[in-house]
């Protein structure tokens, strides 16, 4: 229990069933930062995403939270491979996908898919929603049956939209709307894996419920699987079965939904708990769960230059010696709980 | 508004699209491309220049047919002492309503509608060039990015620092009179157009460079990605239609510099070869053969005109921009 956790085999423990849909081990992506224009220089690197592990088992929905900037994004983007990682593992059904070419990736993109961040900026302007929910059907030549138009008009009705808008522009659509249409694109090739980009945080609060809920029906309705992509745990916390909570590029708890807002155990969750409103006093073994606000002082370090050891020990109110010179690993501390930290919360020996 | 999940949206609806949808139930959506065409009408200004640009084309594409001869001279109505036009402002009259030249007596009308299909062929075709090449070179350094685009980057620099019009009289100096199977003007308008829009493709590419650097991190590119589109795909259906306005503001704006520069060149006798009429090559008479002095208004009429065309070209590109700005609309 105290080696780190970094083997595919404990990974695929805390999603669940043993064979995973998505398992992703070691998984890191760092940008070159480069000097000059046609000769270039490599001077350093934003270590975005470092040493990732987790897995999703069929028609289970992976939360994954964290402040900006502490790489959710590119975590995403590495697992649609939309980017090239640096290092790790990335298998999909199975099957190791982490360094396939475009071309041998093509075919595998009508299983997975992405819902971006941003409405306003992942719908092209210029073309009618027909033409961007129809996209996927026309590129990936898929046969449908009762013609593209007809199955667009489909896809449409299924995420809430009047089909009669076919012909409309992305700008006659409200924020909602778009994200709506955009879910509609990701839905056209009946994918098996539905990767979400903060997929509300750019909606009006009122809205975001909304949208989230017809994530949860269109999952229930189509089987689908999701890697769910929030800044803060309130989001994820209906709709995922398990959550896993990211700091400068590394997974610092990852625990089964319940279990973790119950007993967030790294000190950055119980932070990013505290920092969001939570609707009822939480109770853990019957006992009336003490929550003070914490603030977090102090900026998130870049990640060109993340602190050595463990990365939060700038920001963290517990950190001791150890926490700088050593790095805590990501070990199962009970079952299906796994935590980066050499102190943690809410243990037997911390609760009293 | 609390709408329930599964029915259509009514709580979330964009302003214009209820707008519309109260005025007129139409389904049919307006594209971005018909509200720029909306504003664009509502600017007088605007519409101004481009009623003024369409009835110069049309005079450079039908008026050569509807006005006399410009190479026949009139000698009867030039004063044989003082060799300029009989009566005021030089020779106005009925049959020759812009008066006519001095010494030669040739109907200036018919020499400025003449002008005017040279000029603007050559503008147009200088454009046509400059913007083909702008547009392309702009839109592969936008996208591919690397030592492709610090290449093109260059490349630009260098073409925008490049001594052009000295370029241009020398070498229209050591050209023979024939080349390319062609002769004469026809090798004069080949080698203008070709100097003038190789030229001017920077101002093009750069603009569209930076325009293209900007839309390559929109997310619908990545989702493009995301569905299997391959590069072609991204940079003609995803990227180009994005590109159309400022294609369209700069080329119109690109038209009148062209037409300068296509006079410039004239007026110092490496444009257009006489007797063809041009505007530059009119006032280049004007002015060297002293023609001005004896008859003001054999050079203010082509000076208008070049005045004329230049400004309608500016005023409508200007509000064509104002309408298709980006900012103004999502
Ligand atoms: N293409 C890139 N080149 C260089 N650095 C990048 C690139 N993409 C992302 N980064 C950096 O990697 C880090 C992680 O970025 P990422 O977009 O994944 O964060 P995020 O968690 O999605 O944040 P947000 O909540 O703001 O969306 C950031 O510091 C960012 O500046
Ligand atoms: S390892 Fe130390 S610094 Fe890091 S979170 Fe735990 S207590 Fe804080
Ligand atoms: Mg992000």
């Amino acid at each position: 229990m105290s080696t780190p956790v970094s083997t595919a085999g404990t990974a695929g423990a805390i999603g669940g069933a043993g064979d995973a849909l998505l398992e992703v081990t070691g998984l890191t992506k760092h940008f070159p930062i480069t000097r000059g224009i046609i000769f270039r220089q490599k001077v350093g690197a934003v270590q975005a995403v470092d040493q990732v592990d987790f897995s999703v088992a069929p028609g289970q929905t992976l939360g994954l939270v964290g402040e900006s900037g502490c790489g959710k994004t590119t975590t995403g983007r590495l697992l649609t491979r939309l980017l090239e990682p640096t290092g790790g593992r990335i298998m999909f059904e199975g099957r190791d996908i982490t360094h396939l070419s475009m071309g041998k990736m093509r075919p595998l993109r009508r299983d997975i898919q992405m819902i971006f961040q941003d409405p306003y900026s992942s719908l092209n302007p210029r073309h009618t929603v027909g033409g961007i929910v129809g996209a996927p059907l026309r590129l990936q030549k898929v046969k449908t049956e009762k013609g593209i138009k007809a199955t667009v008009q489909e896809l449409l009705e299924l995420v809430g939209l009047n089909p009669e808008h076919y012909n409309r522009y992305p700008h006659e659509f409200s924020g909602g709307q778009r994200q709506r249409i955009g879910i509609a694109r990701t839905l056209a090739l009946r994918p098996k894996l539905i990767v979400a980009d903060e997929p509300v945080s750019a909606l009006d609060v009122s809205i975001q419920a909304q949208v989230i809920n017809l994530l949860e029906d269109l999952q229930n309705e189509l089987g689908l699987t999701y890697v769910v992509i929030a800044h803060d745990l309130s989001v994820v916390r209906h709709i995922s079965d398990h959550v896993a909570v990211m700091y400068l590029g590394k997974i610092v708890e990852l625990a089964g939904r319940d279990q973790l807002y119950a007993a967030p155990r790294h000190p950055y969750t119980v932070a990013l708990m505290s920092a969001v409103p939570v609707p009822a006093p939480v109770r853990v073994d019957g006992r009336r769960q003490r929550r003070e606000r914490i603030r977090l002082s102090g900026d998130v370090p870049s990640p060109l230059n993340p602190p050595p050891a463990c990365r939060f020990h700038t920001r963290c109110w517990k950190a001791q010696e150890v926490c700088r010179t050593q790095e805590p690993p990501l070990t199962e501390l009970i079952p299906g709980h796994r935590v980066a930290c050499h102190f943690p919360e809410n243990t037997a020996a911390s609760a009293e | 508004m609390a709408a329930p999940l599964d029915v259509a949206p009514s709580g979330d609806v964009a302003p214009e699209a209820m707008l519309s949808g109260i005025s007129a139930k139409a389904i049919e959506g307006r594209s971005l491309g018909q509200i720029a065409w909306l504003r664009l009408r509502r600017d007088k200004v605007a519409m101004a220049g481009g009623a003024v640009v369409i009835f110069l084309i049309l005079v450079a594409i039908f008026g050569p047919f509807l006005v006399q001869n410009p190479d026949i001279y009139h000698a009867n109505l030039i004063n044989p002492t003082l060799s300029r036009p009989n009566g005021p402002f030089g020779g106005i009259s009925v049959a020759h309503p812009f008066g006519v030249e001095p010494v030669t007596g040739r109907d200036v009308l018919s020499r400025i509608v003449n002008g005017a299909r040279v000029s603007l062929l050559i503008a147009f075709l200088a454009t046509a060039l400059a913007v083909s090449i702008g547009v392309v070179m702009g839109i592969i350094a936008g996208y591919v990015g690397g030592w492709v685009d610090g290449v093109i980057a260059r490349s630009m620099d260098v073409f925008l620092a490049f001594p052009l019009l000295v370029f241009a009289i020398a070498l229209v100096g050591v050209i023979p009179s024939s080349a390319f199977g062609l002769s004469g003007n026809s090798l004069r308008i080949g080698l203008l157009v070709f100097v003038i829009g190789f030229f001017a493709w920077p101002y093009m590419g750069r603009i569209i460079r930076g325009q293209t650097l900007s839309l390559r991190e929109r997310e619908f590119v990545d989702a493009a990605r995301s569905i299997g589109a391959r590069g072609p795909y991204i940079l003609f259906r995803e990227l180009l239609p994005n590109l159309v306005a400022p294609i369209l503001v700069y080329s119109t704006l690109l038209i009148p510099t062209n037409i300068l520069f296509e006079a410039a060149l004239s007026y110092l006798g490496v444009g257009i070869i006489p007797p063809t009429p041009s505007w530059g090559g009119m006032i280049s008479d004007a002015v060297n053969s002293g023609f001005y002095s004896i008859d003001p208004m054999y050079m203010i009429i082509p000076g208008l005109a070049i005045f004329i065309t230049v400004m309608a070209f500016n005023l409508f590109g200007d509000g064509l921009r104002d309408a298709l700005d980006p900012r103004s609309s999502r």
